[in-house]
């Protein structure tokens, strides 16, 4: 629906906007909150939890359904070992690269072109992961 | 206070709730859960006829994931327009070419990434994306520390 991707697009472009204002586009600040020189990220984090939180939590109260209909639902997955080791990877490549995958997409928007790299190397991952290990 | 936060704490406070606004308001226009990782698996079942990438939550939400990653751009753009100026980073082409491939490999076997996980998990008061949270970011500090110490800048 139309009206439907307006919306995720509109949402899209706050997101960005908050990357972008908080730094997280550049895989140097997200290196000096890994390397625990500027705690920053932490506050990145906890804010934008924060604020869904209240939204996922109290809206559902006042509001019957989302604008363009169907139902609201927490957000629930299953934990398991993949669960685990699939994060234990993911930290490792944070932890080389800084890039996470809405930040990187989002560090095209800066004008970084070098993340094209990471971004064409996390699709040749999670194409890897779901050929060979789903 | 200082020396935890050597660039202040408004940019980050400040981007931080702009992020979750930006997801609040998808939640509560549609419902949907604005998180990243996905988009990677949902995209390349455009391309690839294997069934894992041909399941139905990925052809069912393939394309409004590829319309939040171009509000993404998009919306980082504006902003270095309005408030700041273009970026290119350092870190060299091979770290982000590893990493990159591992935060691929590592956020789908996960099912989430750190919007997925730390921002509309945590939200949902998920214990499953609490412990992805607290793995990744231990991890992430011990890889960062041991590369650093490795001589590897920045």
């Amino acid at each position: 629906m139309r009206v439907k991707r307006l919306f995720v697009f509109l949402g899209g472009l706050l997101f960005g906007f908050g990357l972008a204002a908080s730094g997280m586009t550049k895989p140097e600040i997200v290196l000096s909150f890994l390397q625990l020189k500027d705690l920053g990220l932490l506050l990145v984090i906890g804010g934008a939890a924060l604020v869904t939180g209240l939204t996922i939590n109290l809206i559902p109260k006042v509001m019957k359904e989302p604008i363009t209909g169907g139902k609201f639902k927490r957000r629930e997955r299953i934990l398991n070992k993949r669960t685990i080791i699939g994060a234990i990877i993911f930290g490792i490549g944070w932890g080389v690269s800084g890039q996470c995958p809405g930040s990187a997409v989002a560090s095209i928007g800066i004008g970084n072109v070098p993340i094209l790299i990471g971004i064409v190397s996390m699709f040749i991952g999670a194409y890897v992961m779901g050929r060979f290990f789903s | 206070m200082f020396q935890f936060f050597p660039l202040g704490i408004f940019s980050y406070l400040i981007g931080g709730i702009i992020i979750g606004l930006g997801v609040s308001f998808v939640f509560l226009t549609t419902g949907l859960h604005a998180s990243a990782s996905s988009f990677f698996s949902t995209t390349i079942s455009y391309f690839s006829r294997r069934p894992y990438f041909q399941q139905k939550e990925y052809l069912n939400s393939r394309d409004w994931r590829l319309t939040l990653a171009a509000g993404l751009v998009i919306g980082a753009f504006i902003y270095t327009i309005a408030f700041s100026s273009f970026f290119t980073t350092s870190v060299e082409w091979w770290r982000l070419a590893i990493g990159g491939f591992l935060v691929g490999f590592g956020t789908r076997l996960s099912k989430g990434c750190t919007s997925g996980h730390g921002i509309s998990g945590l939200a949902s008061l998920s214990t499953t994306s609490l412990y992805a949270v607290i793995t990744f970011i231990i991890v992430g500090i011990l890889t960062a520390i041991l590369v650093q110490a490795l001589g590897v800048l920045p």
